[in-house]
């Protein structure tokens, strides 16, 4: 018994040296196969899933891609440390972000590659409303409507006296961010006494079963549920928008649409695997999108993300603070800073 | 005294039997609540789940697709770092603990440890993993790969591991010792003759309990950058040629089962929602079979203590 108890002590032991130590020595097998690292936002995610799993299909395994979701901002922090190639952002690289790859040397190429759209909803039940507008939202939404706006005929006098009740994300989340920067007008602005989650399912849930709920998704989501849930149209300045694919890509729904980014690494381009890579993105990319619920690009805008890339025309065309309500073409045809 | 009893024996027995029956009543809902949970929760993953586990999802890599989409990355990943947590954590915890248990003397510094390794068990997980990041991937620059997993899960579960051990080795009898002692034993001969193999079923079930805890962490596992979508698997650890041995796969990136689970719960639409539940099904399944594991160990173990 005590034999058997001290050799199962004694293995254990050895295998863990050996594996610790062994470790050392092998560095440098384990980069013989390409790699392509991205990380970042969640909402990127799904995109560059698709076009990972199709672009490992197309060369038959001998370039492999990792993507991984560590938030837009988590990735950026890894992109700058020049330990990512790729960078999946939901926002555009903030001033702090851009400092730190400087410090560190990493130039990038900013690419837009679909549209992200928020979904203000309610219940198929609500029959009083089919539009809003932003000032109507801001009301809802602001920190000062806190414990204050809580019936629906608080905003609008012909809305019915019944509790208002709200969900609407988490504020860990690039939706959140981008949402109070639309509609309070600040980041990360907002009231919080409503049911707030990172997963969006739950929300769909909570507003389909509510017939006084309000709550904003993101689009694909609405996309994937649309029976559940009534999209509420944005008063804009040509009367109320639908959030729509083609309204999205017109440009008319404003402002709850952003175009999303990668970020490449310079140095990391300059590799053949990452240049394909990027280059299958941009184009094959379109088609895939569709696929997973987002929303492309016009052709004119993949054109000019395109000829960025292969110019090799590195740098951000924001400066370090995100704008609403940009297209993507005027976004493209600033003179970009780094 | 007892000729004395009035002709109403004792008033308060009814109501020493209505307590023992509330009492009854109050443990039974305390245990249905606690296993109901357990029970509905795993139903409603099993009835979502289940039907979706098959070959093709067992041998599969991720997806858009979620007919397509399979977890075999997921479960290799998890796998493999249990394998480096168990190798690592568990001879460092079990040797602490002894030496805590049979060696070091009563002196503040040892309290001091002790007070600590207790505390230790109890500090949140993502708290490891900031550590891990800090250490193993900035400070040592091992990277972002299983053996960094495996080495954070190992400190996750060290404390556990000596806790449990200790517990164990405490409750073999001193005369035990004594009695080695006395035909002149050594201490090192006491333990590795008798304290060790009669512990080792408390010291097997604090183990699994402590892998089990580890094979369902997210937190410290995302902080040291595990990925969701990763379609290849580690480097096999047998090779072709001289040495047939290889350690590659230490250093591959990899992803665990409940990352997995967690990117198909978080996405649009319910078509994932089944392969959430089948991933969910297979943890709980790997848990299960950990502890059945454990418990089998522990009998045969009991069955050979002859004392």
């Amino acid at each position: 018994m005590h034999m058997l108890v001290a050799r199962f002590v004694g293995y254990m032991a050895m295998a863990g040296f050996l594996g610790v130590f062994g470790s050392g020595s092998h560095q440098v097998h384990a980069d013989q196969t390409a790699l392509i690292k991205v990380d970042g936002s969640s909402t990127v995610y799904p995109l560059t899933e698709a076009v990972a799993e199709e672009f490992q299909k197309a060369n038959r395994g001998r370039i492999r891609v990792t993507v991984g979701i560590a938030g837009t901002g988590g990735g950026f922090k890894k992109f700058c440390r020049g330990e990512t190639d790729i960078a999946d952002a939901s926002r555009p690289i903030l001033k702090e972000e851009m400092d730190l790859c400087q410090k560190n040397g990493v130039a990038y190429y900013e690419l837009p590659i679909a549209f992200d759209a928020l979904t203000v909803a309610v219940s198929p039940k609500n029959t009083w409303i089919t539009s809003m507008t932003v000032e109507e939202l801001k009301k809802i939404w602001e920190p000062a409507a806190q414990s204050k706006i809580t019936r629906w005929n608080q905003i609008h006098s012909d809305w019915p006296d019944a509790p208002l009740v709200l969900f609407g994300a988490g504020s860990d989340s690039g939706t959140f961010d981008y949402f109070t920067d639309a509609i309070v007008g600040k980041p990360k602005s907002s009231r919080g006494d409503y049911t707030a989650s990172e997963d969006d399912n739950v929300l769909v849930q909570g507003i389909e079963n509510n017939k006084n709920a309000l709550g904003y998704i993101p689009f694909a989501y609405y996309a994937a549920q649309m029976k559940k849930l009534k999209a509420v149209a944005i008063v804009g300045k040509n009367g109320p928008v639908l959030p729509s694919a083609e309204n999205v890509v017109k440009g008319s729904y404003q402002p709850l649409s952003r175009p999303l980014f990668i970020y490449v690494s310079e140095a990391a381009a300059k590799r053949t695997e990452v240049k394909n890579f990027v280059d299958y993105y941009l184009t094959e990319g379109p088609k895939l999108i569709a696929e997973v619920r987002y929303i492309p690009l016009q052709e004119q805008a993949y054109n000019m993300a395109r000829e960025r890339f292969s110019k090799g025309v590195a740098g951000t065309g924001f400066g370090g603070v995100p704008e609403v309500g940009l297209t993507v073409e005027e976004i493209m045809s600033r003179p970009p800073k780094r | 005294m007892a000729a004395q009893s009035s002709p109403h024996p004792r008033p308060s027995i009814g109501r020493r039997k209505i307590a023992e029956a509330l009492f009854k009543v109050l443990g039974l809902c305390s245990l249905a609540i606690g296993v109901g949970t357990l029970v509905l929760l795993f139903g409603a993953l099993l009835v979502e789940g289940v039907t979706r586990i098959d070959w093709q999802f067992l041998m599969s890599f991720p997806s858009r697709h979620a007919a397509k989409a399979g977890i075999l990355p997921a479960w290799v990943g998890s796998t493999l770092i249990m394998l480096v947590t168990a190798v690592v954590g568990v001879p460092l915890g079990v040797a602490a603990a002894i030496y805590l248990e049979e060696y070091a003397r009563r002196t503040w510094m040892t309290e001091l440890i002790e007070v600590t390794v207790t505390n230790l068990a109890g500090v949140p997980s993502i708290i490891y993993g900031l550590l891990a990041l800090g250490l193993f991937v900035y400070i040592l620059g091992l990277g972002e790969n299983i053996l960094v997993a495996g080495l954070t899960l190992a400190l996750l579960i060290l404390p556990v591991v000596i806790v449990t051990t200790r517990e164990a080795i405490r409750a073999i009898p001193v005369e035990i010792r004594e009695a080695a002692y006395a035909l002149g034993a050594t201490k090192w001969q006491t333990v590795a003759h008798h304290v060790l193999p009669y512990s080792a079923a408390g010291i097997l079930t604090g183990i699994i309990l402590a892998l089990s805890r580890a094979i369902g962490e997210t937190a410290p596992i995302v902080t040291i950058g595990a990925l969701t979508f990763i379609a290849f698997l580690p480097p096999a650890p047998i090779t072709t040629h001289p040495p047939y041995v290889s350690f590659d796969w230490l250093l591959s990136p990899f992803t665990v089962m409940p990352i997995q689970m967690f990117g198909w719960v978080s996405r649009p639409g319910e078509d994932f929602a089944s392969n959430a539940a089948a991933a969910g099904v297979l943890l709980v399944g790997m848990t299960l079979a950990m502890n059945g594991v454990a418990i089998y160990l522990r009998y045969r173990m009991r069955k050979q203590v002859t004392w």
